[in-house]
């Protein structure tokens, strides 16, 4: 099987080029049109191990935040006078904090919190973004002009001052902090799915189902829509990476997921506070499940960039990954 | 020339105005009304409506939106950014003071980063699927993925504990006392050039390998230059236009995301000004902090821009 544009020359905005069609090669890579799903996975495992060993920790995460209760050895909350700075060891594998609460429970739990708000968020962004982006580079016309300035402007600020700006004027909450990453997702999406549109809005087989009589929403869902999914599944993993981060920093300045709730930046803010000299672990470990969750999801997002749509990565994968790290 | 740096200039300003316009709506109107602001701040939260019309009166709130926004940025453009709602002074002051600090601070992060990231990234993909490869594959990986405040607090954990030092707490101006200023500001430096550059050496590394599949390197190679010759003539002049796209984002960026950093080894630039200002919901300061960071950015973005017409020809004629 020959996969469409392995890579392309440099230099040549590969976005613009005119595209292959991708739905085939992502059916192909994802095994709907000659095998199953199953086969479909087994392949992508064998053709990308980093990606899979990528994808296996974020089914990790996820198990254990959805097992919380079951997997963690401790109540998270309960403080224990007797366990304060207590040593990693059998009773508490990670240690425990300065109230004598078990930091690996509380890890489990703070993944709930850290996976539910950037799963969610970066849903609900690469939704309205992909719309966005789509309307704009369909509509075009003063639609698109106005649009793209405004995402000129959002794009202007960086990541962390745009989401503390945000969260400084509604306060913390773990909905707020939704809301946060979500103003931070949908524009570099919006952008990024436009360009992508453009040139596929401006194939030969688009003016064929116009021509033929078909509608704006018959064209965008049937046509548009389909040739965008993989790339959205590309974006939405690389983000979910700086979605990541960027809660854990929210709650490590401690505006973001109010602290009563244990979260990986509000653990780190915690050791920060508390004598760290004491007790490293305190630090050590919530630092290292944020490292270890965007480091998972950066190998996944990698290697479906790589699998899904080849042509993304020749053009600046800098750029690409870039409003993502 | 001319015209493409006249194009890019007459992109500018609309934007900077969108992005006041932004913060303004989003810093101004969403937080409610800043005199009822004040007067809660003030400790016992009681106060006259005679007051509340007095303050609104002073601070402008009572007119028009429109009016409001053309007087804060009739304001901005003359420097005028308003008082802190703390200590009633000059935002313009707090940040000529700060900000210096922050952007030494980026300046010299993005510097290290650069200085490793280029020929490490250059290595890397000269020798790839080596080991050095992998090694600097599994290192800049990692870099990505470890948040900047966890390596940061890592690094005071591991200085407190095995040097027993810390950074020197008062800030020391760099013209005054270099040796002090430097003692606080490396650790700083090298938690963010870690970050930026192991962004920074992937995408080095992938420019790299296009550039080595060209034709010219391929024909330079034929001709029987020197492999240094070819990787430092050819292929480096060709793949730093991604590099410096990639590092005046990073600059723009720094001057933001140095926040943590600075609230973790207590540096006193722009973003601890920021952290403290949130916390005593100081909104003229986070206000002008905000448009600050926008500003860099977007300057940041244009100068490189304009860089590419000069470093670039190519897209200096297509863009004519």
């Amino acid at each position: 099987m020959v996969w469409p544009g392995k890579r392309s020359k440099a230099n040549s905005p590969s976005l613009t080029s005119p595209a292959t069609v991708p739905v085939e090669a992502a059916d192909i890579a994802i095994g709907k049109t000659h095998s199953t799903v199953a086969q479909g996975l087994i392949r992508f495992c064998k053709r990308k191990p980093l990606g899979a060993v990528g994808g296996a920790i974020l089914v990790l995460l996820v198990l254990v935040a959805v097992l919380a209760p079951v997997v963690a050895p401790h109540d998270p909350y309960q403080p224990n006078a007797a366990a304060i700075y207590a040593v990693p060891g059998s009773t508490y594998p990670l240690g425990a904090d300065e109230a004598g609460r078990d930091v690996m429970s509380r890890l489990c739990y703070g993944a709930r919190i850290s996976l539910y708000v950037s799963l969610l968020s970066v849903l609900i962004g690469i939704t309205i973004g992909s719309l966005l982006g789509i309307l704009s580079a369909y509509l075009g016309g003063w639609f698109d002009l106005i649009l793209q300035r405004i995402i000129d402007a959002l794009m202007a600020f960086p990541t962390i001052i745009l989401a503390l700006g945000i969260m400084a004027v509604l306060g913390a909450s773990v909905h707020n902090v939704i809301l946060a990453l979500i103003c931070v997702i949908v524009p570099g999406t919006a952008r990024t799915v436009r360009s992508q549109a453009l040139s596929i809005k401006a194939l030969d087989y688009i003016t064929a189902a116009s021509a033929l009589g078909g509608t704006h929403g018959r064209i965008i869902c049937r046509h548009i829509v389909p040739n965008l999914l993989s790339m959205c599944l590309i974006l939405g993993t690389l983000q979910l990476g700086l979605a990541i981060l960027t809660e854990s920093s929210l709650s490590f300045l401690g505006v973001g997921v109010p602290p009563d709730v244990p979260t990986w930046g509000g653990m780190l803010r915690e050791a920060a506070r508390a004598f760290v000299g004491v007790a490293p672990w305190l630090a050590i470990f919530p630092g290292l499940t944020i490292a270890l969750a965007v480091f998972g999801v950066n190998l996944l997002g990698d290697a479906l960039r790589d699998v899904l749509d080849p042509r993304l990565r020749s053009d600046g994968g800098a750029t690409q990954s870039g409003i993502e790290t | 020339m001319g015209s493409y740096v006249v194009h890019r200039l007459v992109l500018f300003i609309p934007t900077l105005l969108l992005v006041s316009l932004i913060v303004f709506v989003v810093m101004r109107i969403m937080p409610g009304d800043p005199a009822l602001l004040i007067l809660l701040g003030e400790g016992e939260g009681t106060y006259t409506p005679q007051e509340l019309d007095n303050l609104r009166h002073k601070l402008g709130t009572n007119r028009p939106i429109l009016e409001q926004y053309v007087t804060w940025i009739w304001g901005v453009a003359q420097g005028d950014l308003g008082r802190s709602l703390w200590d009633n002074s000059p935002v313009m002051r707090q940040i000529q003071d700060r900000l210096p600090v922050t952007l030494q601070l980026a300046a010299m992060a993005i510097v290290v980063a650069a200085l490793v990231a280029v020929p490490i990234g250059m290595l890397s993909a000269v020798k790839q699927d080596s080991w050095i490869d992998n090694t600097t594959r599994v290192f800049t990986i990692f870099g990505v993925a470890a948040p900047p405040f966890w390596v940061g607090i890592l690094t005071i954990v591991f200085l407190a504990k095995v040097f027993h030092w810390l950074p020197p707490l008062d800030y020391a101006h760099p013209w005054v006392d270099p040796w002090r200023n430097l003692q606080q500001l490396i650790f700083p430096t090298l938690v963010l050039a870690y970050y930026e550059m192991a962004f920074l050496a992937r995408v080095t590394r992938s420019a790299t390998l296009e550039v080595l599949r060209e034709d010219y390197v391929r024909t330079a190679r034929a001709k029987g230059l020197m492999e240094r010759f070819v990787l430092f003539r050819h292929v480096l002049a060709n793949c730093i236009l991604p590099v410096l796209t990639v590092s005046s984002w990073q600059f723009g960026r720094l001057m933001g995301g140095a926040v943590l950093i600075e609230a973790i080894f207590l540096v006193p630039g722009t973003g601890s000004l920021l952290i403290d200002s949130l916390y005593r919901r100081d909104f003229p300061i986070i206000q002008a902090l905000i448009l600050l960071a926008a500003i860099i950015v977007l300057v940041s973005n244009m100068v490189v821009d304009l860089l590419y017409g000069f470093i670039d020809p190519r897209i200096r004629y297509s863009e004519a």
